[in-house]
């Protein structure tokens, strides 16, 4: 359906076109379907449209490119659904990945809705050309996927055929490229929109239009693009297919003669294996994150250990041991007859810039090894380091971080070395307002008098966190008992005004 | 005369060599002349177990033994530049007065394991493992045994390990049970010099040795290590600064 022609033309009605526009097959064997038609709608600039339909909403007259609300007043019981693009390419994602997989080595997706095979030398192992065409076809309509094929010497002209051909498969015959692609409209050279306009100004229907003309008018007629496009169909301009890469997870195994239930040749096995992980992974320069090992056992059952590294690596000795840690956790049973060893995550491990060692610079020690060995035993969450916060709160102003590498210092203001998770209260407390440190106070039941002082470190509360923090002070002060004894106090308020704190004293840390 | 003498030199130095204690072994000098000369070899085994308990249950005097080990970690970290490994199964370290113990974030690695028995098996795997520069460990529980074990790799990896032995009970002494440590500590507060301002002066320790292998007991009072990790000992009264080496003194009278 064409709603606005040349302007030859009148506009056609839309309601009284949307009758002539259904296709005659749909008529002659209408969709079943148990479920409303269905329409994607989707912001095309700052209109919202109709960008895709389902057959039996075609049949309905809803088209692609239609506004929404234009459809929604045609057909009241559409079943509208919001595009996903992200997803539409996710899925084309992984059906070009499995064409890499089981047809071609080469091939790729192309947005938006189609996917590129180079058959070149493979066409055979699918049975002929012919053949693997209505198995594709076949495999698409059981995925549930409608399909159009065309193979054809050149990717652009099998893209504009698969689009804009007669049938769902066609085959073109080397060298007779320009005569199949001929009677297609140019919208399948794949032009941008202005060279599309430019293209219906000047008269062009057809791509047997373009053929005829010189290049130099026509190329300043619809630009320079528009021309490699028809180059690329025709074959004059090369167009290269960027395979999907399929990253193959490293995986080695090893069957065993006889079943084994011991701990020492479980790590023989658990070496062996390694060893030939790691020169799987030397090969393709990769270092392992994780891994996973899978025993077989006898009766059938499997038992899996998994390890994780906070570097990648592939050393033998080092993997070994986290591995070993992880014995005591499989259950031979009556015996394990087969092991499997996955990384499943994987990072580029290339050769490492030693830095000036030569020149006497000292190596600094990685401690990635040291790491994983202590999270294999006690827990990833249970290593760590502590890395400054910007707060000046205390009990806020540290924090957990990765144990590989941690940077940053804090402010030189004294700080004790033990931090009381919450503050425990002072009693008996004499101290002189409003910034006079205490004279003596009662801790955990014990008095202390205190003989010397430093303060006060006043630290306002976090207003941005809290609302009770607003206004709220402490004043902390490092005090000396009679015995020696140093510790981190601080009063709630500043002892002038009363909503800053309510003057009750708390005992928060101790210095040595 | 001299030529006499010349010929007797050598003979006085090999014998003074004979008579110093054997020290076959890497050792980390405290820098403190009153310490190292009492200590066996001139200063701590670096390949070996080292324990230092609180004199008593409270928290200020753990908190003393803490910063007493945080230094010679610190003096250690800064020599080899490895990381310390931090074990212990609590959580009231305080890592900005560790910073200010010789201790930034850079240099320490935190361990948390559930018990002493998994905090072990840490130490050990860490120890066997050779990159840290530096143990510390706070466990309560450590038996004979694991104390040896502990010993014999660090020995081995040449790795000293610095255990705080935490007390079970009020009146237990982690001391009194039998260990196979190389020196063994009891560290407490001891009131710090009185300024002529009411402020709180350099905080002072009791430091006592009460068993060490090649060596006899001691105990010292001393000043509190630096930033740099660094001990030093109190001036004596009416007397300027004693001697460091390389400590930064406060400029206290």
């Amino acid at each position: 359906m064409r709603e606005l022609g040349r302007r030859s033309e009148a506009a056609s009605h839309p309601f009284k076109g949307a009758a002539n526009a259904v296709p005659p097959k749909a008529i002659a064997a209408p969709p079943a379907v148990e479920y409303a038609p269905l329409a994607l709608v989707g912001n095309v600039g700052r209109r919202e449209e109709v960008v895709a339909a389902c057959s039996a909403a075609i049949a309905l007259g809803i088209h692609p490119g239609m506004a929404a609300t234009h459809a929604r007043a045609l057909v009241s019981d559409l079943d509208f659904r919001p595009a996903e693009p992200e997803a539409d390419a996710a899925l084309l994602d992984r059906l070009a990945l499995l064409a890499v997989r089981r047809w071609s080595p080469i091939a790729a997706g192309t947005p938006p809705d189609g996917i590129w095979i180079d058959l070149t030398g493979c066409e055979h192992l699918h049975g002929g050309e012919e053949r693997f065409c209505r198995r594709l076809l076949a495999f698409c309509r059981r995925a549930g996927f409608t399909a159009r094929v065309a193979v054809a010497d050149t990717a652009g002209a099998a893209h504009a055929l698969a689009r804009f051909g007669p049938s769902d498969i066609i085959r073109v015959e080397p060298g007779a490229t320009a005569q199949a692609i001929a009677p297609l409209p140019i919208a399948s050279l794949r032009l941008a929109p202005t060279a599309l306009v430019a293209a219906r100004k000047f008269g062009f229907e057809r791509v047997a239009d373009l053929l005829p003309v010189a290049r130099g008018p026509l190329a300043r007629r619809l630009g320079l693009p528009a021309i490699t496009r028809l180059d690329q169909a025709l074959g004059a301009v090369a167009e290269p297919i960027t395979p999907r890469e399929d990253a193959e997870v490293p995986h080695v195994e090893r069957r065993l003669l006889e079943p084994i239930g011991t701990a020492e040749a479980i790590e023989q096995v658990m070496a062996d294996l390694l060893r030939d992980l790691a020169e799987v992974l030397q090969a393709r320069g990769l270092g392992a994150r994780s891994l996973r090992l899978t025993g077989l056992r006898i009766d059938g059952g499997e038992q899996t250990v998994a390890v994780g590294t906070s570097r990648p690596t592939r050393e033998v000795s080092h993997l070994l041991r986290l591995l070993k840690l992880r014995i005591e956790r499989i259950d031979p049973g009556l015996g394990l007859e087969q092991f499997s060893l996955v990384a499943p995550h994987t990072e580029l491990l290339d050769a490492a810039d030693l830095g000036a060692v030569l020149a006497g610079e000292t190596l600094v020690r990685d401690p990635s090894r040291l790491v994983d060995v202590i999270a294999g035993r006690i827990g990833p969450s249970s290593v760590f380091r502590v890395v400054p916060l910007e707060s000046h709160v205390p009990e806020r102003a540290a924090t957990r971080s990765d144990p590989v590498e941690a940077t940053g210092s804090w402010p030189r203001w004294e700080r004790p070395i033990r931090l009381f998770a919450r503050a425990e209260p002072l009693f008996g407390v004499m101290a002189l307002m409003p910034d006079q440190p205490p004279r003596r106070f009662e801790w955990r039941g014990k008095p202390h008098k205190v003989v010397a002082a430093d303060g006060p470190e006043r630290i306002h509360g976090e207003w941005w966190r809290r609302d009770a923090e607003t206004w709220a002070v402490r004043d902390y002060y490092r005090v000396e008992d009679e015995e020696g004894g140093r510790y981190w106090v601080f009063r709630r308020g500043d002892g002038v005004e009363g909503h800053t704190g309510d003057l009750t004293w708390w005992m928060h840390g101790i210095f040595a | 005369m001299s030529a006499a003498l010349d010929s007797r030199a050598p003979s006085i130095a090999h014998l003074r060599s004979i008579a110093a204690p054997a020290a076959d072994y890497r050792v980390l000098p405290f820098g403190v002349g009153e310490i190292d000369s009492r200590l066996g070899a001139g200063g701590l085994r670096a390949g070996g177990l080292h324990e230092a308990t609180a004199r008593s249950a409270s928290l200020v005097d753990d908190a003393a033994t803490t910063l007493f080990l945080a230094g010679i970690a610190a003096r250690e970290a800064a020599n080899t530049g490895a990381p310390v490994l931090w074990a212990s199964c609590r959580a009231d370290l305080y890592a900005p007065g560790l910073a200010q113990a010789g201790l930034p974030p850079a240099n320490v690695i935190h361990a948390q394991p559930r018990d002493d028995a998994a905090l072990l098996a840490v130490i050990e795997d860490a120890v066997r493992d050779g990159t840290p520069s530096v143990i510390v460990a706070e466990a309560s529980k450590v038996p004979m045994v694991a104390t040896r074990r502990l010993q014999l790799v660090a020995t081995e990896s040449d790795m000293p390990v610095l255990l705080l032995r935490r007390r079970r009970g009020r009146d237990q002494d982690p001391l009194a049970e039998p260990s196979a440590a190389w020196t063994r500590w009891r560290i407490g507060t001891a009131p710090s010099e009185r300024l002529r301002v009411a402020s709180v002066g350099r905080p002072r320790w009791a430091v006592e040795l009460t068993r060490q292998r090649g060596g006899a007991p001691f105990s010292l009072i001393v000043e509190s290590s630096d930033e740099t990790g660094r001990l030093a000992v109190p001036a004596e009264f009416g007397r300027r600064a004693a001697e460091t080496v390389g400590t930064a003194r406060y400029s206290a009278a």
